[in-house]
């Protein structure tokens, strides 16, 4: 079974997401799991780092999408990092860059939160 | 001089049984992944045609099965000449997109509703997406063609 895992850590006024794996309608409740959490605690700044993620189908899309109204109307946003180009294709195909913020580097993306 | 050449599968035919349930897909990839390479498609190829029948699956288990850990579905691949075709076959809840209308698929994610996502990939990414119903089965049948590879 392909392994899918999530590390989340603070970074100034941000939360840094690491996925790991692939990501699919197997292990996207998992991703699910995290953004609850998150929110949960009123953390709405959000770093998505793409680095480490092999795979994703439109399970894992699906989240962003679920997640993206209730941090956006809380003054927060989830913006996406170091997508290897097989990945951003997919989000590509679906029209995301038009609707999320992509960096190629984390560190742009907590800039943009202030958060360095 | 060229380096050794892999030589590429020109026919091929086999199927594989799944339980109906989301752990079965990464198996699903690996059996497609593994005949679109000996096929002689190169990695974006792969990956492409692989997501197209890991969404043809996921609709098959959430869907077609809802989630019933009892039930099966059938994958598989036939490769003659250039062209790849995939058949997943199950025997469950049959579904008919072509009475679902074209999505607006920019509109829908703005509006962040995720189903209709995954049929809308594998036409993306496929030459060819047909549903039909074969008595008590239903049947996709992707196809993509080999483009510029070795001559067939």
């Amino acid at each position: 079974m392909n392994e899918f895992k999530v590390l989340t850590r603070d970074s100034g006024n941000a939360v840094v997401m690491e996925l790991h794996g692939f990501l699919d309608a197997h292990t996207a409740p998992e991703l699910e799991k995290t953004f609850t959490e998150l929110i949960g605690k009123g953390k709405y700044n959000i770093v998505v780092n793409f680095n480490e993620l092999n795979y994703i189908s439109s399970a894992g899309l699906g989240v962003f999408m679920a997640y993206i109204d209730e941090v956006r109307n809380n003054h927060g946003d989830i913006k996406l990092t170091n997508m290897q180009q097989k990945v951003f294709n997919v989000f590509d195909l679906l029209g995301f860059p038009f609707l999320y913020e992509i960096y190629k580097d984390q560190t742009e993306a907590l800039r943009k939160f202030g958060a360095q | 001089m060229n380096g050794p050449e892999v030589k590429r599968v020109e026919k091929i035919e086999e199927s594989r049984t799944f339980k109906g349930v989301t752990t079965a897909l990464s198996d699903v990839r690996a059996f497609v992944n593994r005949h679109a390479f000996n096929f002689g498609f190169g990695d974006k190829e792969i990956s492409e045609i692989t997501l197209a029948v890991d969404e043809a699956c996921t609709n098959v288990i959430k869907h077609a099965y809802k989630g019933d850990p009892e039930s099966k579905f059938e994958v598989k691949i036939i490769g003659s000449g250039k062209e790849f075709e995939i058949v997943v076959r199950d025997w469950g809840a049959s579904f008919k997109p072509e009475e679902v209308p074209v999505p607006n698929i920019r509109e829908k994610v703005k509006r962040h509703k995720a189903g209709g996502l995954g049929i809308f990939l594998m036409r993306k990414l496929m030459d060819a997406v047909e549903y039909q119903e074969k008595g008590s089965a239903n049947e996709v049948r992707l196809v993509r063609y080999l483009k510029d590879g070795p001559k067939a």
